[in-house]
């Protein structure tokens, strides 16, 4: 008697903690795109390597942040042109602060549906870093690179829209 | 028998459950080490061609030009020029604005520096890059009130029509021109080297180079760059 009182007990329990593990696991499945988003903090020492490659694919690095109204107003410019051209590596510089990483920024990719990979820049003494990105960029952002192994070029200010980006791109990798 | 082995199913569910949420919390600390992207890392060394479209060309004033004074609109509604100020030994003119998280996290180091360096002969001077008449966070009214409730020490004043800091080559919110008594721009850049944390501030751009005209020397360094807003030109 007591036996079974006390296994139904803990099959009761584990069920309960079982249909908690259910609903943590449908809410993180149709939130997949917020909790399984992968948003790692570098410092600019971590980001250097990723603003060269060694090989003929096209990268577009961005540096942004939520409370820059020019880069919010083109990042549409950069989903649609990974959309379709989904051989291209962009990668969104977030200059916003960590401790707005889960509050406002993850929340923030959802709703304006960003799927491009987004990393944050977490390196307060820019002076020290801004011109080993381009001696020229006088550190206001929108600032962005496009590059493969051999071209290269700056952009200061926000794209125009597509075709801007798309005529910048195309000047940069194909006309040398 | 059946209820052991549902208790033993269910335990091991529960435990793989549990441990796949720390696996997959541990892999997203931090950035992965081996990038698989390897490159010189720095600046545009090594590769070429380069190209830049950068603001580069836009005019401005380089260490040693002669800047102009300008008579802006103050908060109080009158109107402002540097040489109003007496016995001036040099300006601290701050390109700012209201709504740009960068310059409000230095507008309490602003209000210190013109409280420690005004007496002396210093004064900052900030002006709003970015009031125009489409903009209500950046109008001449939510200037007053954002001086109001600061209660800023020193003048605000409003670059109505965009006409001076392009002349400055202002490109960024903040932004300082350190001037000495003859207007002559003796420092560029930012105002220390930690926008996010007063507290982690090491080196103060903007006051050694204050203590370096006193000292009869020139600021070193002279020029410096921040992350900060980009001045919102009026299309």
């Amino acid at each position: 008697m007591n036996k079974m009182k006390l296994h139904f007990f803990l099959v009761s329990f584990l069920m309960v903690q079982l249909s908690f593990a259910q609903v943590d696991s449908t809410k993180s499945a149709s939130n997949n795109q917020i909790t399984d988003m992968d948003i790692p903090v570098y410092n600019f020492d971590s980001l250097a390597p990723l603003l060269h490659t060694t090989s003929d694919k096209i990268y577009i690095v961005n540096f942004w942040a939520m409370w820059c109204g020019p880069c919010v107003k083109e990042l549409p410019i950069f989903e649609a042109y990974q959309k379709n051209n989904p051989n291209v590596e962009i990668i969104l510089v977030s200059l916003d602060f960590t401790e707005d990483i889960e509050t406002k920024l993850k929340p923030f990719l959802k709703k304006k549906g960003i799927t491009s990979k987004v990393i944050v820049l977490d390196d307060p003494d820019a002076n020290t870093w801004i011109d080993k990105v381009d001696s020229n960029w006088s550190g206001a952002i929108p600032f962005t690179i496009i590059f493969n192994n051999k071209n290269r070029s700056f952009h200061e200010g926000d794209f125009k829209d597509m075709q801007d980006f798309e005529t910048k791109i195309n000047n940069t990798i194909k006309n040398k | 028998m059946t209820k052991k082995k549902v208790l033993f199913a269910a335990a091991i569910l529960v435990f793989s459950l549990l441990s796949t949420v720390t696996v997959s919390a541990q892999e997203r600390k931090g950035p992965p080490k081996n990038g698989e992207r390897k490159g010189p890392p720095g600046g545009g060394g090594g590769h070429n061609p380069e190209q830049t479209e950068s603001l580069k060309d836009m005019k401005g004033y380089k260490i040693g030009d002669t800047a102009t004074d300008f008579k802006l609109k103050n908060i109080d509604g009158n109107m402002f020029s540097m040489s109003d100020i007496k016995d001036a030994k040099g300006y601290i003119v701050v390109f700012t604005c209201n709504e740009c998280p960068f310059a409000k996290m230095y507008e309490d180091r602003l209000i210190a520096l013109h409280n420690e360096y005004a007496s002396k002969g210093y004064s900052v001077i900030a002006i709003n890059t970015n009031v125009t008449d489409d903009n209500e966070k950046e109008s001449f009214e939510a200037m007053q009130k954002r001086a109001l409730e600061k209660k800023f020490p020193y003048v605000y004043l409003e670059d109505m029509g965009q006409k001076i800091f392009p002349q400055y080559g202002a490109l960024r919110t903040p932004h300082v021109y350190l001037l000495d008594k003859e207007f002559i721009v003796q420092y560029i850049g930012t105002i220390d080297d930690n926008a996010k944390s007063a507290k982690d501030v090491k080196v103060k751009y903007v006051e050694n180079a204050i203590q370096a005209l006193e000292k009869g020397e020139k600021p070193n360094p002279n020029f410096t760059k921040a992350i900060g807003c980009p001045v919102k030109i009026k299309e």
